[in-house]
């Protein structure tokens, strides 16, 4: 290479910074990439230091990442909380994001608590529950911390049924309710009598119903139903319509054959087609198995969690395990149910955003032109953030695709160092809670995940 | 007097878009100054000195972006804050609703264009030296436009660069075209034979646009930052530009561009363009005729003296450059001696009793030529950025005597958009030295070209038409290709009074004989 070289090359240039002097380019007749760029989220003196770490951090991710794209999850069968969940006991409520104490928690959270209080029947009114819950009486655990994850406020308490999906590749296994419906349910906060009785019918007919059908298909292949809900629009967070559709066609003859009585079934079809985001907690305890898998790499550099308690985002590294990272959730910005607005919103809160963490979601917003509305109504817009999550991420996943983006894998794997390198945040799809405890869900939206969790755990990281 | 001010915690804007927002507010009525920046430690020093340092903006991160306003009262300095918002809000829309993807690191950008050459980067300079590291890593070469990168980055850049074959021009690079592509603040000027290396931006657009009125071209127009030819850089990327362009079949002469380089340096330029086989202009601002004896190289005055040649050299095949040099000199002569009616008629114009220069300069190679030709002419000339025994301003807000004053200084830069791009703050000063009586000639340089304010007419014709009373004379570096067109402004510009030179070495001289007529 000598610098003549370039006198006999076609000029393309790449420009950081003023924007103004691509007109020369354009009159010289260069190609040119204009480059969005932001002072990094890190002390350039850390980053550096971490350049002579580069190759060990580099093997560590390739390690990671190995197993993060071997991951096979699959729903093998379902059981109780309590029965099946490890650690799981009766004073204990598992909820969504990093760990929270009743008094920081976010009016939904304690809707939640105290909903799930009266359906185990430890309380018996709205007030004997939150006088519980604050007793100290109960504990509270995030439920990452117990090879689970639960949408929005995400509360497990010991009875409820869960779906298991095991990562067939590695063995672990990975826990989750299933998905109430949207509206005035429980994990948005709501604890009215309605809110209580769906939940006892899904424990007493909905989940022996999908037991015993499951019994009959065997374990289902979640990897696969995702890859093709990507074919069919769903990005897997907020809009699952085809991969509800996916599974509703693989259960509903098991339903049939295997259904107490014939009105038991067609209640159970009715309930998930009536349900589009029935398919959400499966996408969800798929993406948490297949990362976990990577949870405990040494050295690396990739987020194994993004959650949210309503109150604060936490994340974990596969490189410092169980430790938590935390900042202030924000506010999504959101369309709203009609009578609502961004005042009545709660901040940003449950595991759902496992599904961004692994290549779903948010990342994969270009799949989903059905939802583009919730990002500034362009798909030129949902594949643009799709594009730019790749400068985030270690890998394209093999089985999950952007038909968009001819095919590409969608970005997956989280790398801390590039997110405050690059001063590129996570984009999260969710939906919104209303701020109080019972009201339930006021609308759907879009967000990035504040930059101070993975400040945190960089600094962290960089200290290992 | 009332001074808001407002914090936006972690809010970031382009200098680009801080320097609209800016110029915006300070338009706002009411307003008397204004600042939007980020809350470095630097900015937080700028505004303390410009009074603008409220305790609202205590406590703020870097990270954060700062608003102040001064104004009359309380309510109007509120409604200033309000309207930097409304500004910052519109021009965030207009960003965001950009559909092209646009990648946000330089690996997002090599993805988008795998085959890139040159990474052009012109971020805040603590961040610029990584982003340029980074670029010569992936084989790009570098421009590098931002400032206030430290010598020692530089230095290692350059080496770096020098290694791996690959051009670092800057820091502080303002111009450059390659393969005919402007690059920064450059001009639309023909392909040709001429390759010119350059450690001062505004010289290498003089140059080059004489070049083009002249009718010559440019083959590569490398800029490498003031500092390179300085013993401690010494002068790396000067002479691996020069080496390059002596390998490039396109080009059959070069003109180096400069202030005179440290000794050391020019000895190292001397062995490398002697017996180069191809015909070297050197123009040295400042340089004693003979810093180059027994290199071959041909030594010139003015920026102006030296694209002729080039154009000379060039038109006649070499032949003679000696002859080709005196004559050059000979026409310059003729043409300044054939100033004298002209000058004749600016003294006219102006008021009995002003007798001084006011030079107010957008292009520091301007500034610092402008020196060279009237200092001595005129006895004492005082600047801001003193060169050839000028005195140092007291304040470079206050002129003194005769005064020339380069703009794009850091003292009115740092935190403002360059006079280049923005003409208020000039154009506040043309207004004051013209109530100056002191003032009798008012000598300005108009830079067009690509970066530049697209329309510098409308901004100086309201506030120069106006005037009586002192001659105002200007040069116009620009051809009639750049987006601005040369010709249109010099209408605009004579139309409003200005009497227009084709160069900035002519400007000066008809000054200097202007002053010469008035004061006997």
């Amino acid at each position: 290479m000598s610098i003549a070289d370039l006198f006999t090359q076609d000029m393309q240039v790449i420009n950081i910074g003023l924007e103004a002097f691509q007109q020369g380019f354009r009159h010289g007749g260069a190609a040119a990439v204009q480059v969005d760029w932001r002072p990094p989220a890190a002390e350039p003196r850390l980053l550096r230091a971490l350049e002579a770490r580069a190759g060990q951090i580099q093997a560590a991710n390739e390690e990671a990442m190995g197993r993060v794209l071997r991951g096979r999850p699959m729903l093998v069968t379902m059981g109780t909380a309590i029965d099946l969940i490890p650690g799981m006991a009766k004073d204990l409520l598992l909820h969504a994001g990093p760990p929270i104490t009743w008094d920081r928690m976010c009016g939904p959270m304690r809707g939640a608590i105290m909903g799930a209080l009266m359906y185990e029947g430890m309380a018996d009114s709205k007030e004997s529950a939150e006088t519980l819950a604050a007793s100290g009486r109960i504990r509270f655990a995030p439920c990452h911390e117990h090879a689970a994850v639960g949408p929005m406020a995400g509360i497990i308490s010991p009875s409820m049924p869960v779906f298991v999906v095991k990562n067939e590749a590695f063995g672990n296994l990975a826990f989750s309710t299933q998905n109430e419906g949207l509206g005035k349910v429980l994990r948005y906060g709501a604890y009215a009598p309605e809110v209580l009785d769906r939940l006892r019918w899904m424990e007493q007919s909905l989940y022996p119903t999908l037991r015993a059908a499951l019994e009959l298909t065997g374990p289902l292949d979640l990897r696969s139903i995702i890859a093709q809900a990507l074919h069919m629009g769903d990005e897997l967070h907020n809009r699952n319509r085809a991969g509800t559709s996916l599974l509703f066609r693989q259960l509903a003859p098991a339903i049939v054959r295997t259904a107490k009585d014939p009105e038991t079934a067609a209640k159970v079809l009715e309930f998930i087609n009536g349900n589009d985001h029935f398919f959400l907690n499966l996408s969800m305890a798929a993406s948490k198995a297949t990362l976990d898998a990577a949870a405990h790499v040494p050295g690396s550099s990739l987020v194994t969690v993004m959650a949210r308690n309503g109150t604060d985002f936490g994340i974990r590294l596969a490189s410092t395990g169980d430790r938590w990272f935390t900042g202030p959730a924000a506010v999504p910005d959101a369309l709203y149910f009609p009578g609502f607005t961004k005042a009545d919103a709660n901040p940003d809160i449950g595991d759902s955003a496992i599904t961004e963490t692994g290549g779903l979601g948010g990342f994969a917003i270009a799949a989903s032109p059905a939802i583009v509305q919730f990002v500034g109504g362009s798909v030129a817009d949902a594949m643009n953030i799709t594009q730019q999550m790749y400068e985030i991420t270690l890998a394209e996943h093999g089985a999950y695709q952007i038909p968009s983006l001819d095919f590409r894998g969608s970005p997956v794997g989280i790398d801390v160092i590039k997110v405050v390198e690059k001063g590129v945040l996570p984009f999260i799809d969710t939906g919104v809670a209303h701020k109080d405890a019972g009201v339930g869900q006021v609308g759907a939206g879009v967000l990035n995940a504040p930059m101070e969790p993975f400040q945190r755990a960089f600094e962290a990281f960089c200290e290992l | 007097m009332a001074v808001r001010g407002l914090v936006k915690q972690g809010e970031y804007f382009d200098s680009i878009t801080l320097m609209r927002a800016g110029k915006a507010l300070a338009q706002t009525a009411g307003v008397q100054d204004a600042a939007v920046v980020m809350g470095t430690a630097e900015n937080r020093a700028i505004l303390q000195a410009a009074s603008l340092l409220c305790p609202e903006l205590e406590g703020a991160s870097e990270a954060d972006l700062l608003i102040a306003v001064m104004a009359e009262t309380d309510a109007l300095a509120e409604q200033g804050l309000a309207r930097a918002m409304d500004v910052l809000a519109e021009l965030k829309k207009r960003t965001s609703s950009n559909t092209a993807f646009r990648p946000r690191s330089l690996q997002g950008a090599l993805e988008g264009l795998p085959d890139a050459r040159l990474a052009l980067i012109s971020v805040a300079g603590r961040y610029a030296g990584e982003l340029a590291r980074k670029a010569l890593e992936n084989n790009l070469h570098v421009m590098l436009f931002s400032d206030n990168v430290d010598l020692e980055t530089e230095i290692q850049l350059k080496q770096d660069g020098a290694k791996r074959g690959l051009l670092v021009m800057g820091p502080d690079c303002g111009t450059a075209i390659i393969n005919g592509v402007p690059l920064g603040f450059a001009n639309a000027v023909p392909r040709g034979d001429i390759g010119i290396v350059a450690a001062a931006g505004t010289g290498l657009q003089e140059v080059t646009c004489l070049i083009a009125h002249e009718g010559g071209g440019v083959s590569q127009a490398i800029g490498t930052g003031g500092r390179d030819l300085k013993v401690e850089v010494g002068g790396i990327m000067f002479l691996e530009a020069i080496k390059a362009l002596q390998a490039d079949p396109e080009t059959r002469l070069l003109l180096l561009v400069s202030k005179p380089p440290h000794p050391a340096v020019l000895d190292r330029i001397a062995t490398t363009i002697k017996g180069s086989g191809k015909p070297v202009v050197a123009c040295f601002l400042g340089a004693k005729p003979d810093a180059m004896a027994g290199t071959g190289a041909l030594m010139t005055t003015t920026l102006e003296e030296a694209a002729l040649l080039c154009v000379a050299l060039s038109r006649s095949g070499f032949a003679d450059p000696a002859r080709s040099a005196k004559d050059v000199k000979a026409r310059l002569e003729a043409r300044d001696a054939g100033l004298a009616p002209a000058a004749r008629l600016e003294a006219a114009r102006v008021a009995p009793g002003r007798k001084v220069l006011r030079g107010l300069f957008s292009g520091g190679t301007f500034c610092y030529e402008a020196q060279l030709l009237l200092g001595q002419a005129l006895g004492t000339v005082h600047s801001n950025a003193p060169a050839f025994g000028s005195l140092q301003l007291k304040s470079a807000l206050h002129s003194e005597g005769h005064t020339v004053v380069d703009l794009g200084e850091d003292e009115f830069t740092v935190g403002r958009p360059h006079p280049m791009i923005d003409f208020d703050l000039r154009n506040r000063r043309i207004v004051e030295e013209a109530k100056d009586p002191a003032t009798a000639v008012l000598l300005l340089d108009v830079v067009l070209g690509f970066g530049a304010n697209l329309d510098p007419a409308a901004e100086l014709v309201p506030v120069l038409q106006g005037l009586q009373g002192i001659s105002v004379i200007a040069s116009i570096t620009g051809t009639d290709q750049d987006p601005q067109n040369r010709l249109k402004v010099e209408a605009a510009l004579k139309d409003a009074g200005v009497t227009v030179m084709p160069s900035n070495a002519a400007a000066c001289s008809l000054a200097l004989q202007t002053l010469r007529a008035l004061n006997g």
